[in-house]
């Protein structure tokens, strides 16, 4: 241990459920720094919640391999972040601990299910954090909250130590003020794990470079259609407008796969989930159960009593999809329909090198503003794209509508992460 | 040739624990039987949210090996699924198996038929897939019942062994459990002496009734037994006019029955999905590279063309790893004079004596039984000798753990000329008697000498003089060998052979008392 | 279509409990997003992709396992180095 920082934010936004007070760092690239990580990350001897009530007080006895890494390089981890339970979400409003509130409007969401990284980095508690990103979930609160989020390539990062909720669909990510820092935390979490058997023997060692003179970009139709915000959309348009002063050129594309790819996606993802989810019984960690009761009654009991309404709602969708006679029409086809998203993008890319569009159809919602279900979900259809192809993407803050964030989503080729820094990367210093 | 009605048909399904180091998705040791509960546990196998499972080589090399030998296909893309139930052995709550992309399709192993020859016995499938932990039920019904958990086990590689319903008795299904029991032993892949290293599911039909699985058959006996009871109670439902329910009934040990099964499990949608985590095999061409090495019925014909043996004979010494090789280390001095003799002894008198001691083959050492052939072979002592031979080389050799309290030891006494042997718990001192204390077990000549069980020749003045006791002790029998009645110069002799205590050889025996009553005459 | 007495059954088979003040909504809103789901009925293609990931495996090496006390530390309730569960019969 190369010393120890005081970390005690005046936390009103509600953006830590863990804070290390005297947080230990080492030395290294990131010696010193104060890194946030979201609570369904595994950090050993530290409470990890995934902001549920079924793992309250649960302390991991090991730390994710990015936890790892993050020390390795003499990082300092600061706290534990809020989220959507088990990443459910879109607004951080659905923690059994209360919602993160938006540094930007407190009477607005975050944005989620990172919303408590976002929300730290956001409000200057820390320069950088590590959220996860499953349909949009680092994006997201990256582009309602102001700053830089990135959803790297699936297989970049090591999903070892992350508490799953969809497998085939999530990363863990960095978020920080600057794409400088998002890069530079990238840096020390990219990379092969042999406890990871979905990870590449892909390292990042990249420095954003600004130049993006001659650059091909595509612009989906689906991205500037209805049900996108005009304003938003206008807002990312000129965003685009400044990438192309700047040397680059636009071409228009269509994505036809978008009709599906919401439904794909909540069908893998709740699948996935609902299985996931399944070993949350109290047995082995978690609230104590009432031994008397026959295992069935008992889990049962627990679960119901711990999981919050979001949460059963999607272990009951997914158990349905997967259930006898149901497979080959939901979660089998879903994959058919990932397939189609993926093959819509490598033809996209023969054409153009990376795609722009609004990261979210609209700005931070209001608390509570969004309470039917369905009407959340449609709120991904931009972010979850790149989660089912498994392509990288990139939010960066690139102006406001009604005072409130809107967020420049950049996505590129298969593990093409460096690229889609470099054009975020090329805006933000243009603006700045 | 269609099955009759009434044709009992019987398939299985074989869950054998894989030899490996490690765990099938951890690096936890698989060595766990003399170890606390819960000490051969980490993240993955305790299933910790955020624990990822990571294919271990060797399980798939092993599986691959027991496909290879076993004449099945490997597909060309393999995969793991997840098996989703709740249950507290289950720490992930779904098992990490294969479903509908098993390693291996197809496949057979020749056994034994219930007529006498050889049939195929093929198989569905062969897959890969995890142990889930272990259950001890505790409590009872006043003060509460709970089960206590031991993840130990869970993530031990298993390879299920999935059997067409070919077999046609319970005996054809105990032979084809030998068989591939005997198989896997020689493939190296499988250790059949540890403590539930295989579990077997049986599937039993009378033809024309409904089909029962029968669960949580743990020994090879219990899989005849299981399968015994069942086709008794299926019988006589039929008999009595009654149905068969299709249904599950776990096989209760001690009671050597089985019971349905229905009210504790519920009907199970297991929710196959493809693993996430884990990516595709596709291993198809490994399977050039797999050099199998001699297996059971290899060995058995050399074993026939080599050393002599009969068919018989051959399939008991080779049905077993171990027995084969220590068959084989017992002859080597010289196959050809000793084969006889050996296969005799080991096949039909000292594995009898070993299970009747539930003693391992272990604790024999190859030249021991060698000695002891080469005595047989030179004639030295009778077959009755051996046999009282052979059980002391056992006895010697199946120690015991000894009492805290008091020494355990072999002892001989001797007392003017008499010479007696015991294994006895004897006090640490006990005055008055000379005894020698037999700590290290001896050899089989050894042994002879001590009981002067050297036997008795032609002109041994104690084998004549007993001829002359029992003739005269016994005026009826004469009589009745004078008369001509069958039997009664077999009961002279084994009056002689109690007489001279087994020393002598009957077939001399029989031939001295002949010619005595001869020479006698009526 | 899902009835409020098929999310029963399916909130029993996944074991999470759902109480009947619930179960209305619940019912509702459930087939609102199955009825999104539909749409993947006209998904049409094969699915077979080819990706570059084959063969994961790990040699068959020994790692040192958790202490006992790391494995029951989480453990509401345990006995003698096991973890207590609720009874299955």
């Amino acid at each position: 241990m190369a010393g120890e920082i005081a970390f005690s934010p005046s936390d009103t936004y509600n953006a830590f459920l863990t804070t290390c007070n005297k947080a230990p760092y080492g030395t290294g690239k990131l010696a010193g720094v104060a890194v946030a990580v979201k609570d369904n990350i595994s950090t050993k001897d530290i409470e990890t919640t995934c902001a549920s009530k079924i793992l309250k007080g649960y302390i991991p006895p090991y730390d994710a391999h990015v936890v790892g890494l993050l020390k390795s390089a003499g990082a300092a981890i600061a706290g534990k972040t809020n989220m959507d339970e088990f990443g459910m979400g879109t607004t951080t409003e659905n923690s059994a601990f209360g919602p993160t509130l938006n540094p930007c409007d407190t009477s607005r969401v975050p944005g989620g299910s990172s919303g408590g990284s976002a929300a730290a980095v956001a409000a200057g508690f820390v320069r950088m954090a590590l959220g996860s990103d499953t349909g949009g979930s680092i994006r997201c609160p990256a582009a309602f909250c102001g700053i830089v989020g990135l959803k790297p390539s699936y297989g970049r990062v090591s999903r070892y130590g992350l508490i799953a909720y969809s497998n085939s669909l999530e990363q863990i990510g960095p978020l920080g003020k600057t794409v400088t820092d998002v890069s530079t935390l990238m840096g020390v979490i990219a990379g092969h794990d042999r406890h990871d058997s979905t990870s590449q023997d892909k390292p990042y060692n990249h420095t954003p470079k600004a130049d993006i003179k001659g650059l091909k970009i595509g612009i989906p139709q689906e991205y500037f259609g209805k049900g996108v915000d005009p304003q938003v959309a206008a807002v990312v348009k000129k965003a685009i407008g400044r990438l192309e002063e700047l040397g680059a050129t636009t071409v228009p594309c269509s994505i036809p796969s978008m009709e599906y790819a919401l439904a794909a996606y909540y069908v893998t993802c709740t699948c996935e989930a609902s299985s996931n989810l399944a070993r949350f019984d109290g047995v082995r960690y978690g609230p104590a159960t009432d031994t008397k009761k026959s295992w069935h009654d008992a889990f049962q009991e627990v679960r119901g009593a711990s999981f919050g309404t979001e949460v059963r709602r999607r272990i009951m969708l997914g158990t349905f999809a997967l259930s006898s006679g149901y497979y080959g029409r939901y979660y089998a086809k879903a994959q058919v329909a990932r397939e189609n998203v993926r093959a819509d993008f490598n033809r996209i890319f023969k054409d153009v090198d990376v795609i722009a569009g609004p990261t979210m159809p609209t700005i931070a919602f209001r608390l509570k503003e969004k309470s039917d279900p369905l009407s959340m979900y449609l709120a991904d259809i931009l972010t979850v794209p790149a989660n089912l192809a498994g392509i990288p993407a990139i939010s960066v803050p690139c102006g406001k509508s009604e005072g409130m964030p809107v967020g420049l989503q950049i996505m590129g080729r298969m593990f093409a992460d460096e690229r889609v820094v470099d054009v975020a990367y090329a805006y933000e210093q243009a603006v700045s | 040739m269609a099955d009759a009605e009434g044709q009992v048909i019987v398939g299985l399904e074989v869950h054998c624990q894989l030899d490996t180091l490690s765990k099938l998705f951890c690096g936890c040791s698989t060595d766990y039987r003399s170890d606390g509960p819960n000490t051969h546990v980490c993240p993955i196998c305790l299933g910790l949210p955020g624990a990822m499972p990571a294919l271990n080589k060797r399980a798939i090399e092993y599986a691959m090996k027991v496909a290879k030998a076993l004449n099945c296909e490997i597909i060309s893309e393999a995969e793991f699924s997840r098996k989703n139930y709740f249950y507290p052995d289950l720490d992930k709550a779904y098992q990490i198996t294969q479903y509908d992309k098993p390693l291996a399709l197809g496949g057979y192993l020749e056994i034994e038929s219930d007529e006498g020859g050889e049939k195929k016995v093929r198989l569905t499938r062969i897959h890969v897939e995890e142990d889930p932990g272990r259950l001890v039920h505790m409590g009872n019904t006043e003060r509460g019942k709970y089960s206590l958990v031991d993840y130990n086990r869970a993530g031990i590689p298993l390879i299920e062994i999935v059997s067409e319903p070919d077999m046609r008795s319970p005996k054809e299904a105990r032979k084809f459990l030998n068989k591939l029991r005997a198989t896997l032993e020689y493939l190296s892949v499988f250790d059949s002496e540890k403590e539930g290293s295989l579990r077997v599911d049986a599937n039993i039909s009378i033809k024309g009734s409904e089909r029962v699985e029968v669960k949580n058959i743990t020994s090879y006996k219990g899989v005849e037994k299981a399968l015994t009871f069942e086709v008794t109670r299926q019988k006589n439902l039929i008999r009595r006019g009654q149905t068969i329910d299709r249904e599950t009934r776990h096989y209760l040990e001690a009671r050597g029955i089985t019971q349905s099964a229905r009210s504790k499990e519920q009907e199970h949608d297991y929710r196959y999905f493809p693993e996430p985590d884990l990516r595709p095999l596709r291993v198809k061409s490994w399977v050039d590279n797999i050099v199998l090495p001699e297996l059971p019925d290899a060995r058995r014909e050399r074993f026939i063309a080599r050393y002599g043996c009969s068919l018989s004979h051959a399939r008991t010494l080779t049905g077993e790893l171990k027995l084969a090789n220590f068959f084989e280390q017992v002859v080597a001095a010289d196959p050809q004079g000793l084969s006889p003799l050996a296969a005799t002894w080991i096949a039909d008198t000292l594995i009898g004596e070993l299970n009747y001691r539930d003693m391992s083959l272990d604790r024999v050492e190859p030249a021991a039984m060698t000695g002891l052939v080469r005595i047989l072979k030179k004639g030295t002592i009778t077959d009755k000798s051996g046999v009282e031979v052979l059980r002391v080389m056992l006895d010697q050799r199946h120690r015991k753990e000894p009492d805290n309290t008091i020494k355990v030891a072999w002892s001989l006494t001797n007392d003017e000329g008499k010479v007696t042997l015991a294994a006895e718990k004897i006090p640490v001192s006990e005055a008055g008697i000379k005894r020698t204390i037999i700590e290290a077990p001896e050899t089989p000549e050894a042994i002879v000498q001590r009981l002067a069980l050297a036997k008795h020749t032609g002109d041994d003045r104690v084998i004549t003089a007993a001829i002359q006791e029992a003739i005269a002790e016994n005026p009826k029998a004469l009589g009745d060998y004078y008369a001509g009645k069958a039997g009664a110069l077999n009961f002279l002799v084994g009056q002689v052979m109690k007489k001279t205590r087994g020393k002598a050889d009957p077939a001399d025996l029989n031939r001295m008392l002949a010619e005595a009553l001869k020479t006698r005459g009526p | 279509m899902v009835t409020e007495k098929d999310v029963q059954h399916i909130a029993e088979l996944a074991d999470v409990g759902i109480s009947p003040g619930e179960l209305g909504t619940f019912t509702h809103q459930f087939n609102a997003i199955l009825e999104y789901f539909d749409i993947l009925d006209r998904v049409e293609g094969t699915g077979q992709a080819e990706r570059d990931l084959y063969n994961v495996l790990r040699e068959d090496e020994i790692e040192p396992s958790l202490p006992q006390d790391d494995v029951l530390k989480n453990a509401p309730f345990k006995e003698d180095g096991f973890i207590k569960a609720p009874r299955v019969m």
